[in-house]
């Protein structure tokens, strides 16, 4: 059986995962001993991390040093911005207009540190960090595209989400958050044309060569429509006839603004719009966002909240698995499974609709709870559909992904390393096929995972062959933990007794003054959420996915960021293909696994 | 009407024969379009075309009239005239090339004594077909896909006629009609050809452009490549030529290596030597339409790699024995 455990021979699987350290003071007497107490400023934050401030001056040498210590900070999980001067409750912080934040991961301790850099509005520049990690280059981009603020010494800093027409930055609180505050859009034909042009790729911007010694390169355009390009994405190839030199990959045009509409909308309207981040995740999007609002509340939630919410995001990581499946086999060629695998998917959805009342984009999860208790016969549909699931999942494995032109197509093709994956950021599924044992399920249960016993399927060559092992391992073992919440699903309420659940209880409004006027505002306003910020990463779909929000102790948050697995997995792509075929590049697209919606926000 | 001497009679109903046969194949092509979707719905666990008409038969039809009418667009920066060219030659090239398909004893376009040299002449001529229009279209995914389709049919033309030399050497005749006589008083060519059959089916898959040996149109990777930019019947043309080679390839099969139209009865109900050859032609459609789906596509310098290092060697292991033995027996 593929799904079992490989034992790993390659050298990333030596990587000993210990148990998550919350807070984790060691680094901070490390970094004391380092540079002195004086460098730093500790922000208390509900992040589960240490929060420093640092200054500008020292933040590459700060970072180099956490990159080289002995158990390294080897990821550079996330990076970006926020505007602050807005905010009111920052007291004790360093005076800044704007500060960028480097949140680092270390495999070896399992933890996890935040450093900060105040900059002032008249000199908002930086220096860039992609010397020392390289995924820094498209987040750096992205800050730049959407605060204004500059990366001395970055490769290439262009706008990456937005158009490169565009006019402001999108996240800073002076900028409009509706379509109501700007003027009305219109299109004339010279924007048009302004606008096309602005499209077209020249080579020269990117330091790429349009003829070699013997030959002309081809530039081809793959996207943003292409059949496989899973999306509105485009990647231009330069081609010597059918191999890649190089290629860049550019994405954007997904992008909705799903960070700046948070700010405008209540704690608990948001919830709609982060199903949609990751389309295929369904209520897996919810997970993170309302568990992030859950710390800053302060709410814990009863153990059937926990039970239900696994059981409906494991039901949805089995829903993507499935279309990552037949997508997957798909884009190596052969039609047939695809039909299969959404047959499978109808029969998940019925489940997902009886319980919730909707298929692609529930919103169901609620802040404090859940929205409804599980309907009467929940179990026997759930039953249905673990009596049916594994039987096809062998089939699949029987039929197409022991074909030998499959494996001939994925074997060894777009292969890297467990050091690579953690060098790009690519978390999950990508991670794993290379032997990284890193499930966040695992190695920092979240929502009552501790409860569940299951397998972190894993694979050692990390090649688009692996890739989908490890994602149909994981599709038996999300069955597992589906049957697991079937047997053991715990009696008890479906919402929290907290004041700040929402919508809160309609039953005790009747009874009380008090709860009436709670109820009367936090339906109209919404709740309002202790100054603070809080984060959560979960095990997505497609890598880990988090929410880190700050909230300024009003009704909407001050700043909501999503890290979402697919950017920096598709940021990766030049360095996996070049030098590869075309059709590689097809096969290597379809293991990743991605949307566009999670790639833009 | 003393112009109606019996020669000229004799004319007049070959004529009427070859334009029957012909339309008949192109009919059965534009059929198979219908019948190639039931039958991947079937398999695929879904329905398929089945709402116009019984069974949705008229599916055929629907579509016809919508391609009629559909905007006959050439592109204003593609080579008109070869552009044009290239659905010509798609379709004509392999219809022509049935022309030499003995259907029945009776029934029968042409009678060539060079009947196979024919068929390898057109089956090369219908890569000009991908080679126009991936040139003329002036888009890079056609032209890569022109590439690749050249590159394809000069690895595979090479053992699709060596692969049946075998059964030239066995029959001594390059006519189809002594090649279907001589299956009649020894065995179907199917036993002793076995190897030249295989490599055959192969050549004969990649004649067609078809799954999966669709390397120019490859959709999730060049997008349909060579015909990206055809529309309404010029695209039409593109896709009846590559259903009409898979009739021609099925029925040269049945021909080469299944006894043509024998079968028994003949002597009692010699009618039953079309529905023999009909039954035999239709279940290599059938094959085709189930490679298409159940078989991933490979990569093409992988398709190059097993025609030169597999299925030549094979060819020529076959043409060897085949000749020795041939030597032997004399």
């Amino acid at each position: 059986m593929m799904s079992e455990p490989k034992q790993s021979t390659h050298p990333g699987g030596t990587l000993h995962i210990p148990p998550y350290q919350e807070d984790d003071r060691g680094i901070v007497s490390e970094l004391h001993a380092r540079f002195g107490a004086d460098a730093f400023t500790e922000q208390p934050t509900l992040t589960g991390m240490p929060v420093l401030w640092v200054a500008r001056e020292r933040l590459i040498e700060i970072l180099r040093f956490l990159r080289q210590l002995p158990r390294p900070y080897s990821m550079l999980y996330d990076l970006h911005g926020m505007d602050e001067r807005l905010r009111t409750r920052r007291q004790g912080l360093p005076p800044a207009d704007f500060s960028v934040f480097y949140q680092l991961i270390s495999l070896e301790r399992n933890s996890d540190l935040m450093l900060k850099v105040a900059l002032l509005e008249g000199d908002p520049e930086l220096p860039s960090a992609t010397g020392v990690w390289p995924n820094a280059n498209w987040y750096e981009r992205e800050i730049w595209d959407m605060f204004g603020i500059r990366f001395s010494g970055h490769p290439l800093q262009t706008r990456i989400l937005m158009p490169p027409t565009w006019e402001g930055h999108p996240l800073r609180k002076d900028y409009p958050a509706r379509a109501t505050e700007f003027d009305p859009y219109s299109l004339t034909a010279a924007k048009q044309d302004l606008e096309q042009e602005a499209l077209r790729f020249r080579p020269e911007d990117w330091g790429m060569q349009r003829r070699g010694a013997h030959e002309d390169f081809m530039f081809l355009n793959l996207g943003p429509n292409h059949p496989s390009a899973h999306g509105a994405f485009r990647i231009i190839l330069q081609l010597d006839g059918e191999e890649i030199v190089d290629c860049v990959p550019e994405i954007g045009y997904h992008h909705r603004g799903a960070e700046k509409m948070a700010e405008r909308q209540s704690w608990h309207s948001y919830i709609p719009y982060t199903d949609r981040i990751d389309y295929l995740g369904g209520v897996m999007n919810n997970l993170p966002y309302v568990l992030a609002v859950e710390k800053l509340a302060g709410i814990r939630v009863p153990d059937r909240v926990d039970f239900i919410r696994v059981m409906l995001a494991e039901f949805f990581r089995i829903l993507n698995h499935l279309l990552f499946l037949g997508t997957y086999i798909q884009d190596i060629g052969a039609m047939t499974p695809v039909f299969f695998t959404f047959t499978d998917r109808q029969r998940a959805y019925r489940v997902v609709e009886a319980i919730t009342g909707f298929r692609m984009h529930p919103a169901w999860f609620r802040i404090g709870g859940v929205a409804h208790d599980l309907p009467r016969g929940w179990d026997t549909l759930v039953r249905e559909f673990l009596a049916w699931m594994p039987r096809r999942l062998d089939e699949y494995e029987k039929a197409a992904l022991k074909n030998s032109i499959l494996i001939g197509r994925t074997r060894g093709v777009a292969s890297y390393t467990t050091r690579d994956a953690l060098d790009w950021g690519v978390t999950g599924a990508g991670l794993r096929a290379t032997g990284c044992d890193f499930d966040l399920r695992k190695a920092r249960p979240y929502s009552g995972y501790q409860h569940f016993e299951f397998e972190v399927p894993l694979a050692v060559n990390g090649d688009a062959y692996d890739r989908c092992l490890v994602k149909l391992g994981e599709m038996r073992e999300s069955l597992k933990i589906i049957e697991q919440c079937l047997r053991n699903m715990p009696e008890g309420p479906h919402k929290a007794d907290h004041p700040l659940t929402t919508p809160p209880p309609k039953e005790r409004t009747l009874q009380h003054i008090e709860t009436l006027i709670t109820h009367f505002l936090q339906v109209s306003w919404g709740p309002v959420m202790p100054a603070n910020e809080s984060l959560q990463m979960i095990e997505a779909t497609k890598g880990i996915n988090s929410y880190y929000l700050t909230s300024d102790g009003s009704t909407m948050s001050y700043r909501t960021r999503i890290r979402t697995p697919s950017f920096p997995h598709l940021q990766q792509i030049p360095s996996v293909i070049n030098g590869s075929m075309i059709s590689d590049l097809i096969a290597y697209l379809g293991s990743i696994d991605f949307v566009m919606a999670d790639v833009d926000r | 009407m003393s112009w109606l001497t019996p020669e000229v009679v004799d004319i007049l109903i070959a004529v009427i024969k070859a334009l029957v046969i012909m339309l008949a194949v192109v009919i059965a092509g534009a059929l198979l379009s219908f019948i190639e979707r039931r039958l991947l719905g079937w398999w695929q666990d879904r329905y398929g075309p089945n709402r116009v008409g019984p069974f949705g038969m008229f599916q055929l039809a629907a579509d016809m009239l919508k391609m009629f009418f559909k905007e006959d667009w050439t592109p204003p920066f593609a080579d008109r005239l070869v552009f044009t060219l290239a659905p010509v030659v798609a379709m004509s090239s392999l219809l022509m090339a049935f022309a030499v398909v003995p259907i029945t004893p009776t029934w029968g376009v042409a009678d060539l004594n060079i009947g196979i040299l024919f068929f390898f002449a057109m089956a090369g001529l219908t890569v000009y077909a991908v080679l126009f229009a991936g040139w003329a279209s002036d888009n890079k995914y056609a032209l890569l896909g022109a590439l690749r389709a050249s590159a394809q049919t000069v690895s595979y033309e090479v053992f699709l006629g060596l692969s049946l030399m075998g059964v030239v050497a066995q029959t001594g005749s390059f006519n189809l009609r002594d090649i279907v006589a001589y299956q009649q008083q020894h065995l179907w060519f199917i036993l002793p050809q076995f190897l030249g059959f295989c490599t055959f089916l192969i050549a004969g898959v990649a004649v067609t452009h078809r799954h999966p040996f669709d390397q120019p149109e490859a959709e999730q990777e060049l997008a349909d490549g060579y015909h990206i930019e055809y529309a309404g019947m010029k695209w039409g043309m593109f896709f009846v030529g590559e259903y009409i080679g898979i009739v021609l390839i099925s029925a040269l099969l049945t021909t080469l290596f299944f006894g043509g139209w024998h079968g028994p009865f003949l002597d009692a109900l010699p009618w039953l030597s079309f529905v023999w050859f009909a039954l035999k032609t239709g279940f290599f459609i059938m094959f085709f339409v189930l490679l298409r789906a159940s078989l991933p596509r490979p990569r093409y310098d992988q398709v190059m790699a097993f025609g030169w290092k597999f299925c030549l060697p094979l060819t020529l292991l076959n043409l060897l024995v085949t000749g020795a033995l041939v030597l032997a027996a004399r």
